[in-house]
């Protein structure tokens, strides 16, 4: 069990803080406006410049092979759901990160979301 | 400056941007978000259950010793479930990066949950994994915080 926990507290903490570090490496660069394949590749070679990108990369390859991990020990249906604490973890770094104002309704739906996880968390066995 | 005012100004910021020459008006820029959040809603459930059935070919994973755990490795890089796994949650990864680039965080996460769903939905009638009551009350109420969620404005920040 102490295995899983630690594969999941790595989804969750990495995976978020990858995702965290990648927005402010997109914020950084602006708004996407043009979606030709060609303008998106130039957005991808911008975005490889922010250094907060590279870090976010490194972050989620971390969360992804934890995902590996996990997934070889337990099945799908209770990974991912398991994995949604990372929406707290999202709506916390969204506010002390990133400067994020979250609203009590989203504070009440990550509440819901932490509810649901618990449920899942023992419906294990 | 209270949050009042701040959400007054937010809102105007909202409903300003971009005439035609700054990439569409403010149902234009929620249709874009919402087009991609649904991108994002089908490739990552996609990955999660292609990564799950691949582990499952390729055995639990040990971490006793160093070289215990690198075997692995040369196994889950054959597998073709695991590659194309890989190949939905990179298309995940670019479309959820883009609306990110305009849309708070903290509001274009949560709707991603909604691939919870699908993904124990697939665990359950592809992957034949048993899901017991209990686990469909949590889906569930994690579906029912995205719906909380996702009716707030996409962006409460100022443009950088």
């Amino acid at each position: 069990m102490l295995k899983e926990l630690v594969l999941l507290f790595l989804i969750v903490f990495a995976g978020t803080g990858g995702e965290l570090c990648v927005t402010r490496a997109m914020k950084q660069i602006g708004e996407v406006k043009d979606f030709r394949p060609v303008a998106l590749v130039r957005t991808i070679i911008r975005v490889l410049g922010v250094g907060w990108m590279w870090l976010g990369v490194a972050l989620m390859a971390v969360a992804f092979f934890s995902l590996l991990g996990m997934l070889s020990l337990e099945n799908v249906s209770f990974v991912v759901p398991v994995a949604a604490l990372n929406y707290v973890a999202g709506a916390l770094g969204g506010k002390f990160f990133l400067g994020e104002r979250v609203t009590g309704q989203r504070w009440a739906g990550v509440f819901l979301i932490c509810i649901g996880v618990t449920c899942v968390f023992f419906s294990r066995r | 400056m209270s949050s009042s005012k701040l959400a007054i100004e937010n809102r105007e910021d909202m409903l300003q941007i971009e005439g035609p020459h700054h990439g569409g008006s403010y149902s234009g820029r929620h249709f874009k978000t919402y087009f991609l959040i649904l991108l994002v809603v089908i490739f990552s459930p996609l990955g999660n259950v292609l990564l799950g059935a691949g582990m499952k070919e390729v055995g639990p994973m040990t971490f006793h010793t160093v070289s215990e755990f690198l075997d692995v490795f040369p196994r889950v890089f054959t597998s073709g479930a695991i590659w194309l796994g890989i190949a939905s949650l990179f298309a995940h990864f670019i479309s959820y990066m883009l609306v990110l680039s305009w849309a708070d965080f903290s509001y274009a996460q949560p709707p991603t949950a909604m691939g919870i769903v699908i993904v124990t939905l697939l665990g359950h009638f592809v992957l034949h994994e048993t899901v017991t009551p209990l686990r469909w009350i949590g889906v569930f109420l994690i579906f029912l915080g995205v719906f909380v969620v996702g009716h707030t404005p996409p962006r409460t920040t100022e443009h950088h």
